[in-house]
């Protein structure tokens, strides 16, 4: 069970249903992708997201439709949390010209500008400052949006982390920044790799509130998130989250994991936070479980039908190579 | 016509872009009270308030990527590096996020800023605050890159810049900055990016000089004149894009080229121009090869005298026209 069953309050059953559906989808759109390149069906790389989705999904449904996001390397969660369109990113990953980036992005490069997402980024720490810009916009303009800017532990370790979480602050900057802690860089366990307890401490050292979260708990991120999106809206400035979390797959596609073991990885997955969310809806019956097969079978699917959009989608033409270089 | 000082006619540019534009703001270290490392930004923050000359911290990297993240949600900002030895720092955030997010986007989003920043040496600021670096951002498709040599051209250049929906690299030269021109005319006016000036007409050899080479290119020629030798002299304004036809034209005419720049020669501008001249329809009127100058492959050095020797100077381009004219 969830430690926190305080739902919020603006949030109809609806949409928490909602939530555990994109939940699947963000799961079952991974695994699609993990089975595909294991089948040499997609070429690149990967980043999976398995086992993170509460922290995508969870603070993107605070947001309203105009606040923005930054994403990572490990992005496909993000993306689907803020609205995209998975047939279009399936093709993405297939290359075609359907997809989000005509086929010239791929994995660590979907974007999706008109629905708020600034972009997944393929440099570590890439897109902090990206997202502390478009804060920037959104303070100079009096917009009043919100920017949610995501990264990883490693992130935490960049010198964009430190400059923009600086440049945020002294500017008072509508940006939330969440750490997703999924304990790991590559190989680099955060335990070897930062010397506190908590990245989140670090917001001292701007000035700024940091809190910690659990990132299996949906509600719980739900709640702190949109704590410090307000803030953020308000304008008092930045917000640090760092959400505990814990990615099931190895880094990217070739990752024999001998850098933790098979027990961790087990105690991680009984927290999973789909199962608690389930669990907690048939709980507060918002959801029979039927209903949740159903939702589950659903989810399931649409990414099938990603699938299918993608394979039927056709390849980016040859003259379009030299096409949006340049505005 | 009015003189004005190419610091004066860079801050004028500014300052009219900010006044028709919202958009446009500035952000950089010291350019508040302090009016910027060199004077450019000076009395700016007295008009436009802190808000849009946005005094920031030392944080290259930080403040090239919120530019970048503004820029892609509505702004178009003017980021001042202090010096473009520091374009290093910030070297992430121009060539992999800048330079390519809209490609890697399929042509959603573009990313309107400009960077400006001092380059060159000459002033005994030694190895990390005198390079010429702009064949490092050349190199990366989707930045543009300007040397304006000129206030006339740094005034209508900056304009072109500002409008330019593209990241834009800016390179000022620190010895320039108090150069004069007697035409800039006080209403705002735009020279197109990848169009060439023939800073000087000439027959018998063509220099491409950039930056404050352009001046020593004519010094060169002014004293060839004298030993009845008629130079061209052409300066790009921008290598990002590079208006090749003018050069390939004059080439075609003079039969002869020099190209020249402040850079290290190795690895510089001046060999894309090189090859781009001897790919091109000007091959078969080539009566020499091209000939090239550029730096010495060392750091910046502080002493006077080897700082000089270091940089091609109106000498070296006077020797070269003249071996390259005897030529047959």
């Amino acid at each position: 069970m969830l430690k926190s069953v305080e739902l919020l309050p603006e949030k109809s059953s609806d949409e928490l249903i909602g939530l555990l559906k994109e939940m699947w989808t963000i799961r079952y759109f991974d695994e699609k992708v993990d089975e595909f390149f294991a089948k040499g069906m997609i070429h690149g790389t990967t980043h999976l997201c398995v086992g993170q989705e509460p922290t995508a999904s969870g603070p993107c449904s605070v947001l309203r439709s105009d606040d923005k996001i930054t994403s990572t390397h490990r992005g496909h969660g993000h993306c689907i949390a803020k609205g995209a369109d998975i047939n279009l990113m399936m093709a993405e990953l297939f290359g075609r010209s359907t997809g989000y980036c005509k086929g010239k992005g791929g994995s660590m490069h979907i974007a999706d500008v008109e629905k708020g997402n600034l972009g997944a980024n393929g440099i570590v720490g890439g897109g902090i400052p990206l997202a502390t810009g478009a804060a920037l916009t959104s303070k100079m303009k009096n917009q009043e949006d919100v920017i949610l800017s995501y990264f990883g532990d490693g992130a935490a370790n960049e010198g964009s982390f430190h400059e923009s979480l600086n440049l945020a602050s002294i500017w008072d900057l509508p940006v939330v920044f969440i750490c997703e802690n999924n304990q790991y860089g590559m190989s680099g366990s955060v335990k070897e790799m930062v010397n506190i307890e908590d990245i989140a401490e670090r917001a001292s050292s701007y000035g700024i509130p940091g809190v910690v979260v659990d990132g299996n708990d949906l509600v719980e991120i739900m709640n702190e998130t949109d704590k410090a999106v307000q803030h953020a809206r308000q304008g008092k400035g930045p917000v640090l989250i760092e959400a505990k979390t814990y990615r099931w797959k190895g880094h990217s596609k070739s990752d024999a994991r001998k850098y933790r073991t098979r027990e961790e990885e087990q105690t991680w997955k009984e927290k999973d936070g789909i199962k608690r969310f389930r669990e907690l809806l048939i709980h507060e019956e918002i959801l029979t479980e039927d209903d949740a097969e159903n939702i589950r079978k659903e989810a399931k699917q649409n990414v099938e039908e990603a699938v299918q959009f993608a394979e039927e989608s056709p390849e980016p033409g040859l003259d379009t190579l030299l096409e949006d270089v340049y505005a | 016509m009015r003189e004005l000082t190419y610091v004066e006619a860079l801050r004028e540019c500014m300052s009219q872009e900010m006044r028709e534009n919202e958009n446009v703001f500035l952000m950089g270290e010291d350019i508040g009270v302090y009016g910027g490392a060199f004077g450019v930004t000076r009395g700016m923050i007295e008009e436009f308030g802190s808000k849009r000359v946005r005094n920031t911290p030392i944080s290259e990297a930080g403040i090239t990527g919120s530019a970048i993240g503004s820029a892609l949600t509505g702004m178009q900002p003017i980021v001042e590096l202090q010096f473009s030895d520091f374009i290093t720092i910030a070297m992430d955030q121009l060539a992999n996020q800048a330079a390519k997010l809209r490609y890697m986007y399929g042509g959603k989003g573009n990313v309107p800023m400009v960077l400006r920043t001092p380059a060159g040496s000459g002033t005994g600021a030694a190895a990390q605050h005198s390079q010429s670096l702009e064949a490092w951002v050349a190199h990366v498709p989707g930045l543009k890159v300007v040397q304006p040599s000129t206030a006339y051209d740094a005034k209508g250049l900056l304009k072109a810049a500002i409008d330019d929906p593209n990241p834009v690299i800016f390179y000022e030269h620190k010895l320039l900055y108090k150069t004069s021109s007697d035409d800039v005319p006080e209403e705002s006016y735009r020279i197109p990016l990848g169009q060439a000036d023939v800073k000087k007409e000439g027959t018998d050899v063509t220099i491409v000089a950039t930056s404050v080479m352009v001046h020593r290119a004519l010094d060169a020629a002014e004293k060839l004149s004298e030993e009845g030798i008629s130079v061209e002299v052409i300066d790009p304004r921008s290598i990002v894009p590079l208006d090749e036809e003018t050069i390939v034209q004059s080439v075609i005419k003079t039969n002869r080229v020099v190209v020249v720049h402040e850079a290290v020669k190795r690895g510089g501008y001046g060999a894309e121009i090189a090859s781009m001249i001897t790919e091109s329809e000007a091959f078969d009127f080539l009566d020499a090869p091209v000939k090239r100058l550029g730096a010495s492959p060392v750091p910046v050095p502080y002493n006077p005298e080897l700082e000089k020797a270091m940089t091609p100077q109106t000498d070296d381009l006077i020797q070269t026209c003249r071996e390259t004219l005897q030529r047959t």
